[in-house]
């Protein structure tokens, strides 16, 4: 796996008429795990859409090893810097091999088609995703988690050393949330590839970051290790929600309790005043 | 990396698989379509053998009697069902995957209503021949596809906002038409009501040279192009993300479907359905891998059927694009039931 820089610079993004990220500095560590959190249309996934060169900016430019995006080639941007969007389309009756495959695009040409090392490249992502033994079914019959893998795989194939995923445990129940996280961590420990996720889970987004980053209202409110920069502090000042920030039994990363305006303890009503 | 041996050999068998699916099902599809070309021109009030069919359709052999029959009266007949059907089959599939809606079918969405408010407004308003009704049709396609892509735009093209604005589109074309046609004097609104139905047999020659050379020119390029909507299919972010240039690939698709309705209508009229039933019936045929080719060659084989039935088999002879309306009505009512069902309307 090569070092790749990928960062912004003055990002201004936005649709129609109204600007959602605005003149926004980031950088993106590179062989770490990077998770974007937020409150409801703060402009994480337009940022993660503007990163993988979705959207054109306004102003400022992303820049990958140097150069800005927009004036590189589409497919030599997709060769080294994949996106999973929130919501695939998967086209009626295809099979899980046949949409995988597709994932092979940027390396393939009007010449050269099919080749040995994409075939390998599929094996490895659905072997990778534990989907190996679905190659020959339809997308359809799937179960949730199934289908989600499958996508992942795709991702995968395209083999990239930047994966960046918008939501991409939004449909899958607890079970299959760990499963997904668990899936990328083993990718960036045994591969180093950089992974990019935007996430709506802040437990599980401080437990899986090497690198957080909370936005508000298009703009960085807190950005580093989640130890460092999660506390109670910024938790409200990012979700406008009052809450403790306990140290998470398993990970002993930040875990957020929400107080709510129901059922606190007196001791703890008391403590408050 | 030898532990991925064994999976690759898996992946490849699996892909060499569907890839022979697919081969196989569009090379038979291929036959069963020269089967009934040549069919077409067996049959009639003079029986004609295949082999006389052959030899004489592609100047083998000099027999006047049966050139006359074969060359001057069938072979444009055949030749229109032909290549009318391709240009349907292969527009309607484009049109299908690129929008993500089976219902998606440029018949549907208003470009062949266009093409036929042209035609009538020619016929009946300036009384034109049929070289000039044809050239209007195909106006009419291109004028109307534009108006729908302009209304439809909003940063990007969505298939659901394309189809419904192509459906609204579409009415008022199809409201005008019969407001042309219930001013019209009889023999007029006849003639315009017989163009309206669509047949093969009413082909100009000039027309149906078009139509040829388009098609020799634009299946290369719709094969070529269905590699990148093979991405196209997968949504706007996905394609992008995988590095295809989404808006020229999608734009260079949609004309191309255009062009070949255009041509199409202007040759023999708008024959419903077809474009409509072509993709799903070849997609369920040779799986999702099928593609263009498939769909091109069910359509022609949907439009060489109903003109063979329609010309031969009935009692009395019938316009094409009444036979395939009554193929292709009740499948989109199972369309429209089924789609709902399964909430992929959008």
């Amino acid at each position: 796996m090569t070092s790749h820089d990928l960062r912004a610079t003055n990002l201004t993004l936005g649709y129609a008429d109204t600007d959602i990220v605005s003149d926004l500095d980031v950088e993106i560590p590179d062989g770490r795990i990077t998770v974007i959190v937020g409150a409801n249309a703060c402009g994480k996934s337009t940022l993660l859409r503007g990163l993988a060169r979705l959207l054109r900016p306004r102003g400022g430019e992303v820049i990958l090893d140097g150069k800005s995006v927009q004036d590189m080639r589409s497919i030599e941007v997709a060769k080294v810097l994949g996106l999973l969007p929130q919501s695939p389309v998967a086209p009626d009756g295809i099979s899980v091999g046949d949409l995988v495959g597709r994932g092979r695009y940027p390396h393939q040409g009007w010449f050269r088609r099919w080749s040995a090392e994409d075939d390998e490249a599929v094996a490895a992502a659905l072997e990778a995703t534990g989907t190996t033994e679905l190659e020959h079914r339809n997308i359809a019959e799937l179960s949730g988690g199934q289908r989600q893998r499958v996508w992942v795989a795709m991702a995968l194939a395209q083999d990239t050393d930047l994966l960046l995923l918008d939501e991409p445990t939004t449909f899958l129940d607890i079970n299959h949330q760990v499963e997904l996280l668990d899936l990328l961590t083993d990718l960036n420990r045994q591969s180093g590839k950089t992974v990019v996720i935007v996430l709506h889970d802040l437990n599980l987004a401080c437990r899986y970051a090497d690198h957080i980053i909370a936005m508000k209202k298009g703009a960085i409110l807190a950005e580093g290790a989640p130890r460092d920069v999660i506390d109670a502090a910024v938790v409200t000042e990012v979700f406008g929600l009052a809450c403790d920030v306990v140290p998470d039994p398993v990970s002993d990363t930040p875990m957020i309790v929400p107080r709510g305006r129901h059922h606190a303890r007196p001791a703890v009503l008391e403590a408050l005043g | 990396m030898t532990a991925l041996t064994e999976p690759r050999t898996a992946v490849r068998s699996g892909r060499q698989l569907r890839r022979r699916r697919a081969t196989v099902v569009t090379s038979s599809l291929a036959g069963v379509t020269f089967a009934l070309f040549v069919l077409t021109m067996m049959v009639g009030s003079y029986y004609v053998s295949a082999i006389d069919v052959v030899q004489s359709a592609f100047r083998l052999t000099d027999d006047p009697a049966i050139d006359f029959v074969v060359r001057d009266l069938r072979l444009p007949t055949a030749a229109a069902a032909l290549s009318v059907g391709i240009a349907l089959g292969v527009a309607g599939t484009v049109f299908q995957k690129l929008l993500g809606n089976p219902l998606a079918s440029p018949d549907f969405v208003g470009v062949s209503s266009g093409a036929s408010l042209f035609a009538v407004s020619s016929i009946v308003l300036f009384n034109a021949s049929s070289t000039v009704i044809s050239g209007s049709a195909l106006l009419g396609a291109l004028l109307t596809a534009l108006i729908i892509y302009l209304l439809a735009w909003r940063d990007g093209i969505s298939g659901y906002r394309f189809i419904l604005i192509g459906i609204g589109v579409s009415q008022f074309m199809l409201s005008i038409v019969g407001y042309i046609i219930a001013r019209a004097d009889l023999y007029e609104a006849r003639e315009a009501m017989t163009w309206l139905v669509g047949t093969v047999g009413q082909a100009g020659s000039g027309e149906l040279r078009t139509l040829l050379v388009a098609l020799v020119v634009l299946l290369p390029v719709a094969m070529v192009l269905e590699r990148p909507l093979r991405t196209l299919e997968l949504g706007d972010d996905t394609a992008k993300a995988l590095g295809s240039r989404v808006e020229l690939n999608r734009l260079a698709l949609i004309a191309l479907s255009i062009v070949l309705i255009g041509f199409a209508t202007a040759v023999a009229g708008p024959i419903m359905f077809v474009a409509l039933i072509a993709g799903p019936i070849a997609q369920r045929l040779a799986g999702p891998g099928g593609g263009v080719l498939a769909a091109g060659l069910v359509g022609a084989i949907i439009v060489l059927g109903a003109d063979l039935v329609s010309g031969h088999l009935l009692p009395t002879a019938l316009p094409t694009g009444v036979i395939t309306g009554i193929i292709g009505a009740p499948y989109l009512i199972w369309l429209l039931a089924t789609v709902n069902r399964e909430g992929r309307g959008g």
